[in-house]
C-alpha cells in the first residue's frame, strides 16, 4: 500500500513536472515530441483497457480516434462551438459508436468483435474518403491564436487521465469483474460477474479516450485531412504500443509509447518505409515470444539477479 | 427503371461478388480448420495481385494464365508462413489460438503491407489481358469478356476446391481435422501436416484471388486491408466454417452492394457490407449458410 502511494506520488509529480515544460523551452520539435508521446500513452491505454484487461482484440480503433476526431473538429472549427464542448462531443460520439458495435459482436463469442472493429475501421475511413474528400484548414482567426503549449497541456492531461483512468478501473469492483471475464468467461459468468455488461464498460472507456485522443489530434493539427483521422495505422500505433509495452499492465502503454514514438522517429529519418516492417516484426516477436512485453523483460532480467543473493 | 438495368446491375453485382467470393473461400477454409484467423489473407491476395503485374510487366504473359503461377508462388509462401509463424500457435487451446492468429496476422499485415511499399512503391498497377476491349451483349445486358472470364475462373476453382475436398483422401482428412482434430489424430490422420497444406491452399486461393483482382481493379500495397475486410465481412454472413456457403455469400454481397449503389449512390457501397453483417450477427448469428451449434 506504501509503494503504492509512493507511485502515485511520483506520477503526480512527473506529470506536475512535464506541464512546466512549456514555460521553459519554446522549442517546437520537443514540444511536438513530447505531444506525440502523450497522445501515444493515451492510444495505448485506451486500447489496453479492452484489449488487455477485458481481452477483447479490437482491430479498428481507428474508428472511435476518427470519429472523436471528426465530431469536434466538426463542431469546434465549422461550426464555432468551444472547443472543450467539442472535445466532450468528440469523447460521447465514440462511445456511441462503440455501442452499436459492441451490443451484437460482444453477445457472440469469440471472433466477431475484432471482426465487426476491423469493419467498422475501414468501413468509416472508405466513406469518410468518399464523402470528405477535401483537406481543410483551421478558420484565420483560430490560427491566429494557435499556441501549441495549450496543445501540449491537453495531450499531457489525457496522457495522465487514461492512465489514471486504468488504474482506478484496476482497483474497482468493476475492474476485477473485467479482468475475471478475461481469464474465463464461463467461470466469470457462473459466479455472478455479468460478462456483456463487464465487456461494454471496458469498451466505453476504451472507446471514449480513444475519441478523446482524436479530438486532441484535431485540436492540435491546422490543417486536417478527414480520411487520415480513420488511418489505419493509429490501429497499429495502438496495439504496437500495448504489446511492446507489456499488455494488460498499467505501466506497459507508458513504456511503449515512449519507446514507439522516440523509435518511430528516429527511424523515420533514416529508413522511412522500412521502419513499420521493423515494428511489425518486432510486435510478432512479442507476440510469439515475449507476451509481457517491455515491462516483462525487464522484470525478468531482475529476477536471475535476486535468486542469486 | 427497366428490366434492363436491373438485369445489367444483378449480372455486374454477380461478375464483383464472384471476386468476394473467392477472396473469402480461402478465409473461410483456414478459419474451419486451422481456427487461425489470417487477417492477413488479403495482404496475400494483394501479393498475388503483385506476382500477375511483374510476370505480365517482365514476360508478357496474359494475366488469366498467371493464375498458373501466382497459386503455386502463393502455395509455397503459404508453407512458410505457416511453419514460421502459424505453426506456433497451433497447439494452444481454441480461443487463445484466434486471439494470437490474429495478433500475428495483423502484425504480419503491417510487414507485408510495408515491405510491398518499400520494393514496388505505392503506385497502383493494373494489368490487361488480351481479352481486355472485347464484350458482347445478351438480352441488352452488356458482359464484358474480362469480367466473364474472371467469373469462369472464379467458378473452375471453387469446383476444383470441392473435388478436392470431397473425392481426394487429403480432403477427407481435411474436413475431417476440421470436424474434430483429436479424432481426427486418433484416426492416423497426421494432423500438423493437413494444418500445413490447408494454409498453404488458402494462400494459394488468396494469390488466384489477387489475379483476379489485378485484372478488374488494380493492385496497390494498400488494397491488402480492403480485401481482407471484404473476405471477412462474406465469411461472417456465411457462418464461420462454410466454406462454399462462403462462395455464394461472396456473390450476395456483390449483388448488394450494385443495388445499394444503384439506389445510394457510389460513396456510400463499403456502408453495405457492415450493415449486413450486423444484421446477419443479430438475426442469424450462425451465418446464413451455418448450422446452429
Amino acid at each position: 500500500m506504501v509503494t503504492r502511494q509512493r507511485w502515485l506520488i511520483g506520477s503526480a509529480l512527473l506529470v506536475a513536472i512535464l506541464a512546466t515544460v512549456p514555460l521553459f523551452t519554446d522549442r517546437r520539435d520537443l514540444l511536438n515530441l513530447l505531444f506525440l508521446v502523450y497522445l501515444a500513452v493515451c492510444l495505448g491505454q485506451s486500447w489496453n483497457i479492452l484489449g488487455g484487461f477485458a481481452g477483447q482484440v479490437n482491430l479498428g480503433h481507428a474508428a472511435f480516434f476518427g470519429i472523436g476526431s471528426l465530431v469536434a473538429r466538426n463542431l469546434w472549427a465549422v461550426q464555432n462551438y468551444p472547443f472543450s464542448l467539442a472535445f466532450v462531443a468528440g469523447g460521447l460520439a465514440a462511445v456511441a459508436f462503440a455501442m452499436v458495435i459492441g451490443m451484437p459482436t460482444f453477445r457472440l463469442r469469440g471472433v466477431y468483435f475484432a471482426i465487426g472493429t476491423l469493419g467498422v475501421g475501414e468501413v468509416l475511413r472508405l466513406t469518410t474518403a468518399n464523402a470528405l474528400p477535401l483537406v481543410s484548414a483551421l478558420p484565420t482567426e483560430l490560427v491566429n491564436t494557435y499556441d501549441l503549449a495549450s496543445r501540449y497541456e491537453l495531450a499531457l492531461g489525457l496522457a495522465a487521465a487514461s492512465t489514471l483512468a486504468a488504474y482506478l478501473l484496476l482497483s474497482s469492483r468493476l475492474g476485477l469483474g473485467v479482468l475475471a471475464v478475461r481469464e474465463d468467461e464461463e467461470a466469470a459468468q457462473a459466479t455472478g460477474v455479468d460478462a456483456l455488461r463487464h465487456k461494454l464498460a471496458a469498451l466505453a472507456v476504451s472507446a471514449l479516450f480513444a475519441g478523446l485522443a482524436g479530438a486532441t489530434f484535431a485540436y492540435y493539427h491546422v490543417s486536417y485531412y478527414p480520411e487520415l483521422a480513420f488511418s489505419p495505422h493509429w490501429t497499429f500505433d495502438a496495439v504496437l504500443i500495448t504489446f511492446i509495452g507489456g499488455v494488460g499492465t498499467l505501466i506497459g502503454p507508458v513504456i511503449g509509447a515512449v519507446f514507439y514514438v522516440l523509435v518511430r522517429e528516429q527511424l523515420a529519418v533514416t529508413l522511412v518505409s522500412v521502419h513499420q516492417v521493423i515494428f511489425g516484426i518486432l510486435f510478432i516477436v512479442v507476440v510469439l515470444t515475449l507476451p509481457g512485453g517491455l515491462v516483462d523483460l525487464s522484470s525478468r532480467l531482475r529476477r536471475p539477479r535476486k535468486r542469486a543473493k | 427503371m427497366s428490366p434492363q438495368l436491373i438485369a445489367q446491375n444483378l449480372v455486374f453485382g454477380l461478375f464483383v461478388g464472384s471476386n468476394y467470393g473467392l477472396a473469402a473461400v480461402g478465409l473461410s477454409l483456414v478459419f474451419g480448420v486451422l481456427r487461425v484467423l489470417n487477417v492477413a489473407h488479403g495482404e496475400l491476395l494483394m501479393v498475388g495481385g503483385y506476382v500477375t503485374f511483374w510476370l505480365f510487366t517482365l514476360t508478357g504473359l496474359d494475366p488469366f494464365l498467371s493464375a498458373l503461377v501466382c497459386a503455386p508462388v502463393l502455395f509455397i509462401l503459404g508453407l512458410a508462413l505457416n511453419q514460421g509463424l502459424f505453426g506456433f500457435v497451433e497447439r494452444l487451446d481454441e480461443e487463445t489460438k484466434i486471439k494470437n492468429s490474429l495478433l500475428i496476422s495483423f502484425g504480419l499485415t503491417l510487414v507485408i503491407q510495408n515491405a510491398a511499399q518499400a520494393l514496388w512503391t505505392a503506385d497502383e498497377r493494373s494489368v490487361s489481358s488480351s481479352l481486355v476491349a472485347g464484350g458482347t451483349v445478351v438480352l441488352g445486358v452488356a458482359l464484358p469478356y474480362t469480367r466473364l472470364a474472371g467469373l469462369i475462373l472464379a467458378l473452375l476453382t471453387i469446383v476444383a476446391l470441392h473435388q478436392l475436398l470431397q473425392r481426394t483422401y487429403f480432403g477427407k482428412a481435411v474436413r475431417a481435422t476440421a470436424e474434430d482434430w483429436e479424432a481426427a489424430s486418433v484416426a492416423g490422420i497426421d494432423v500438423q501436416r493437413t494444418y500445413l497444406i490447408t494454409f498453404a491452399l488458402g494462400a494459394a486461393l488468396a494469390g488466384v484471388a489477387g489475379t483476379l483482382v489485378s485484372i478488374q481493379y488494380s493492385i496497390a500495397p494498400a488494397v491488402g486491408i480492403a480485401w481482407t475486410l471484404k473476405a471477412l465481412v462474406v465469411v461472417v454472413l456465411a457462418g464461420l466454417g462454410s466454406i462454399f456457403g462462403a462462395f455464394a455469400a461472396g456473390l450476395l454481397l456483390g449483388i448488394a452492394e450494385q443495388i445499394s449503389v444503384f439506389i445510394l449512390g457510389a460513396a456510400y457501397r463499403e456502408v453495405v457490407g457492415l450493415v449486413l453483417f450486423l444484421l446477419v450477427l443479430v438475426l442469424r448469428p450462425q451465418g446464413l449458410f451455418g448450422r446452429p451449434h
